[in-house]
């Protein structure tokens, strides 16, 4: 199996996949424990998404649900969505914007939301979702009322909305993704961006989607077969694989240690610009250069925006994509 | 920060006006604001108020770095999201295309930039809490999740 790639340049995504094509291997990151779904979703067309140029232009009901966006990403809401003046948001976020989140604990994000924080209990959202959708049909909801018909007065009035989706929501609704897409049906001015982790996470899943149709757990067998099996916790668990080479991903750190034990029974190669766990166990270490510092390429952002990233100092270090397509010729 | 009611109940409390104000709580208050010291209570410095004294200048400790809008920055809360930056009206009026809209500053007229991770003040007249025709504003402290930023 071949995994991780999501801090790597597309350009390296696209070799790590001619590898896995190549080898008929087995290819997955870690969206198949992230935002996968969300994502998948997303390239489906299932809900509208944007770009975050539109919504610090023109968004003006910011939703941050089971994100903690501010301890957790750099700069969302300085650069992009609470705080900046937009094109057609031009009096500041005290007028212009209003910042909801909807967590389990008062994060710091939630903390700038002020008066706009929905706490929910653990694994509450689906209710949560369900009783919001009751009260933007005009009914009054049974889970605290008051407060959901609230939110669902300013989420109606919205002009441009966007719902910050973040791994909490994801985690809690994983078993029925899709009433997240029905809620957004019932918010026409709504937008949906799921928040990523690593920085070509969505890159990763776009490319692997253009190829073979899926996100991620991918086998390729003459042609791709997607199935939960093939995503790397599956495969550690059932011990279905018998190499692994990652990429730029640290399995050994973020996985559950009930399923990690298999990756000292069989052969780990990892491709790093750091030492990690995984880079220490591994049987075979390529260091690369970190890319957007030491080698560039492109990437795609969280929104689906192509981004260009430059390199910004000369060293003697391989990039990801050059170490792969060198593999890519000796297999 | 201390409160004014702090800072009241460690004066004489006698309203002796001799510190050029109407009573002790106006003098607290002005000390609170930094338009006093604390030697211009006489009584005070006497022998018999000595520990009052010590206490009020122990309370006074924080507010003494703070600029003269009064804006005190606590680095070691800074995280340098750049929120501040962003938000203050009078970075957006100085740096419509930089600060203004969620870039980093393009030049010196700003009140606020991040330098090594933490937020630094510049231009502190140029402050809305400041001059003649001063507002409270809050548009930096709001936005701050660490309250980072405080007026004294
Ligand atoms: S109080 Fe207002 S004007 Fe003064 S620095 Fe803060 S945001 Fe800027
Ligand atoms: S908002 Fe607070 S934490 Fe963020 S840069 Fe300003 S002072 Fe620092």
């Amino acid at each position: 199996m071949l995994f991780g790639l999501d801090n790597s340049t597309s350009e390296a995504q696209a070799k790590g996949i001619a590898l896995a094509k190549k080898l008929n291997a087995a290819i997955d990151d870690t969206s198949s424990f992230c935002q996968g779904q969300l994502i998948e979703r997303a390239l489906l067309k299932k809900f509208r998404t944007c770009y975050l140029e539109d919504v610090r232009n023109n968004a003006d009901v910011l939703v941050y649900w089971g994100s903690d966006a501010q301890d957790s990403q750099p700069r969302p809401l300085s650069r992009f969505s609470v705080f900046p003046r937009g094109e057609s948001r031009q009096r500041g976020y005290e007028e212009d914007r209003l910042a909801i989140a909807i967590d389990v604990r008062e994060s710091n994000t939630a903390k700038i939301c002020k008066g706009h924080f929905y706490r929910i209990p653990l694994r509450g959202d689906r209710e949560f979702i369900l009783a919001l959708m009751e009260a933007l049909s005009g009914k009054v909801p049974k889970y605290d009322p008051k407060r959901i018909l609230e939110l669902a007065g300013f989420l109606k009035k919205a002009q441009f909305g966007v719902i910050f989706a973040g791994i909490g929501l994801t985690y809690s609704i994983k078993d029925d993704i899709d009433v997240l897409v029905s809620l957004a049906q019932m918010l026409p001015n709504f937008h949906v961006m799921p928040m990523v982790g690593q920085y070509n996470m969505r890159g990763f899943n776009e490319a692997l989607f253009k190829e073979t149709g899926f996100v991620n757990s991918v086998k390729f067998d003459g042609k791709p077969v997607h199935d939960n099996k093939y995503s790397i916790v599956e495969a550690l668990k059932a011990k279905s694989i018998d190499a692994l080479l990652v990429v730029g991903s640290d399995p050994l750190s973020s996985l559950p240690r009930s399923v990690i034990s298999h990756l000292a029974s069989i052969p780990v190669i990892c491709i790093d610009p750091c030492v990690t766990l995984t880079s220490k166990i591994a049987q075979v270490t390529i260091p690369a250069a970190s890319s957007g510092f030491e080698c560039g390429g492109r990437a795609v952002r969280m929104d689906g925006k192509v981004i260009e990233i430059p390199k910004v100092v000369e060293n003697q270090y391989l990039s990801d994509e050059d170490i792969l397509d060198r593999i890519l010729d000796v297999v | 920060m201390p409160t004014v009611m702090e800072l009241y109940q460690l004066l004489p409390k006698t309203n002796c006006k001799k510190c050029g104000e109407s009573t002790c709580m106006a003098f607290a208050v002005a000390l609170l604001s930094r338009k006093k010291k604390v030697p211009e209570c006489t009584p005070i410095l006497d022998e018999s108020f000595k520990k009052q004294k010590e206490k009020l200048e122990s309370l006074l400790i924080p507010t003494a770095g703070a600029e003269e809008t009064g804006m005190i920055v606590h680095p070691e809360l800074c995280t340098g999201c750049g929120n501040c930056v962003v938000a203050c009206p009078v970075d957006v009026a100085n740096d419509p295309h930089g600060a203004g809209t969620g870039c980093a500053p393009t030049n010196d007229k700003v009140i606020f930039k991040v330098i090594d991770g933490k937020v630094v003040a510049f231009n502190i007249k140029e402050c809305r809490r400041f001059g003649k025709n001063k507002v409270l504003c809050y548009a930096c402290i709001d936005p701050c999740p660490t309250g980072a930023i405080e007026f004294v």
